[in-house]
């Protein structure tokens, strides 16, 4: 399987300086699908730089033509090329080869939703859970006068660029296989944006516990460890979350507040 | 610091749940050790496992084994046992669920998929949390008063070496509690729109100052766990005479 041709090089490949030391690294990829497959070992020079996307696509060029990768931007902004590298999900595209210099690099497809082929899984799940999610809602028109203070939490979850790591390295999903119950944490990081907009008025605490099923979440912060972007989102996103959760179902003192004062402006519930 | 922590992450994903576990038990044992066996008074000093204990005795009707210091270590215990931090550590380290995040770490995950509730079953009760929180109130203000206490002596006024470790114990104790995840939540958190109430932008400055010290939330219930430990074992070993508390400062007597 390892081969070194001098073939011309792909439009991914052709960015990589070829002037560089000329020194080898191996990969092992992950080649099958859904039903079965096995790690395949091919072997490329190493460039300056060289991301392990530039890797894959390279051995794509030179060697093996078949082997599927999604990819779009290489910029680490559209979110595409997210696979798993030694079992822990990464953008292909910002993952540099020298990272993992004297250690071994194994490339699989992200292991929470099926594999289509090699490198390539089936999100769409993804997109049907947020079709479910109640969408923003308000009762003025846009455009909304909004003030900084009000909107200042709203930038970070929408730095999310849906690359599905989060979704992926979740146990919840990962390994429990609880799609049917659990949004998993990209969907919290929506809720949370949702629920935080001063302009939106709609009440989804009871979806988030009943249907998203904030509750299966244990944070262990796995999401966050792997987010891209850099979104905390177990302690901006989800933490909240329950915490509102909790104010709307288990915290008796606020249950009798309500009671007593009705719902307040301002407040998360109103 | 960043290069430890980027070596702390290349080592095998395994020391750190087994890390967590050992420093977490070890804990416990001296902590149970300390309150049943042990007194927490020495001088002006009076040990953060025993904060409360001069102003409180521990009732008649009590049974034997109840001591002064657990009629109260309740209120940290359970806060800490309900913390969102703590719960992370605890559901790595002691249940494996996940004891890590990468996939080999997670394929030895115990529980098969009928059996993981997350926090909706036994677990949901760490919802209380906020209560602990509440209840944290009167024990950072004990500690504070405690801490104040640690420079008046019999005969006047000092300041001693181990008065700096009272401080600094109390100082990263109130960090963490109020770095805590409901108290933020409590200030601000809640609210969907600040310029909409009276107060508002109060409750922002308190809500974004609280997330900065929330951002740090882990270090501070570590350096806090390990400063009690410190604190009390500084207090033993000057009751013992083994070190002498230098005053650094003397005043009056």
């Amino acid at each position: 399987m390892t081969e070194n041709g001098n073939s011309p090089a792909r439009a991914g490949a052709t960015a990589i300086a070829d002037d560089g030391p000329k020194k080898k690294v191996k990969l092992n990829i992950f080649r099958g699908t859904e039903e079965g497959g096995k790690e395949v070992e091919y072997e490329v020079e190493l460039a300056e730089g060289m991301v392990v996307l530039d890797a894959v696509l390279k051995i794509q060029a030179e060697q093996e033509g078949d082997l599927a990768v999604r990819w779009n931007c290489k910029a680490a902004h559209c979110g595409s090329c997210s696979a798993e590298i030694n079992g822990k999900p990464k953008l292909l595209c910002k993952s540099r080869v020298d990272e993992y210099e004297g250690g071994e690099i194994n490339v699989g497809p992200l292991r929470a939703f099926p594999v289509v082929k090699d490198l390539v899984s089936d999100v769409s799940w993804n997109y049907e859970v947020s079709k479910r999610i109640n969408p923003f809602h308000s009762d003025e028109q846009a455009p909304f006068t909004m003030y900084e203070e009000d909107v200042e939490r709203l930038y970070e979850p929408k730095k999310c660029i849906e690359c599905f790591m989060c979704q992926d390295v979740c146990h919840v999903l990962r390994t429990h296989h609880k799609h049917e119950e659990f949004a998993g944490p990209r969907f919290f990081v929506r809720n949370q944006w949702l629920e935080m907009h001063p302009m939106d008025n709609q009440n989804r605490l009871e979806d988030i516990k009943e249907d998203d099923g904030v509750g299966l979440c244990n944070i262990t912060k796995c999401c966050t460890e792997v987010c891209p972007v850099g979104i905390k989102i177990t302690d901006n996103s989800i933490i909240p979350l329950k915490e509102r959760v909790a104010d709307e179902y288990y915290d008796p003192a606020k249950w009798l507040m309500r009671k007593l004062r009705g719902r307040r402006n301002g407040s998360s519930s109103s | 610091m960043s290069s430890v922590a980027a070596a702390w992450k290349k080592l095998p994903w395994w020391v750190e749940p087994f890390t967590v576990a050992g420093v977490l038990i070890a804990f416990g044992i001296y902590s149970t050790a300390v309150i049943v066996f042990a007194g927490g008074q020495y001088e002006q000093y009076i040990s953060p496992f025993f904060s409360f204990t001069a102003t409180m005795e521990t009732p008649a009707w009590a049974p034997a084994f109840i001591t002064a210091p657990m009629l109260l270590l309740w209120i940290p215990l359970g806060f800490r046992a309900t913390c969102y931090y703590y719960r992370k550590a605890y559901y790595r380290a002691f249940f494996w669920d996940p004891p890590a995040c990468q996939a080999s770490a997670q394929n030895r995950e115990p529980r098969s998929a009928e059996n993981y509730r997350g926090e909706r079953a036994l677990f949901v009760l760490n919802n209380v949390h906020r209560y602990f929180l509440y209840a944290s109130f009167f024990v950072i203000a004990f500690l504070w008063y405690e801490a104040f206490r640690t420079v008046f002596t019999y005969d006047g006024f000092q300041i001693a070496v181990g008065s700096f470790l009272w401080f600094a114990n109390i100082i990263l104790v109130s960090a963490y509690t109020f770095s805590c995840h409901s108290f933020r939540h409590l200030v601000g958190g809640n609210m969907d729109c600040y310029s909409c109430v009276r107060g508002g932008n109060a409750r922002r400055k308190t809500y974004n100052f609280v997330s900065r010290l929330n951002a740090k939330h882990p270090q501070w219930a570590w350096y806090s766990l390990f400063s009690l430990l410190f604190t009390d074992i500084y207090l033993r070993l000057v009751a013992a005479g083994t070190i002498t508390d230098y005053v650094l400062i003397p005043f009056g007597g």
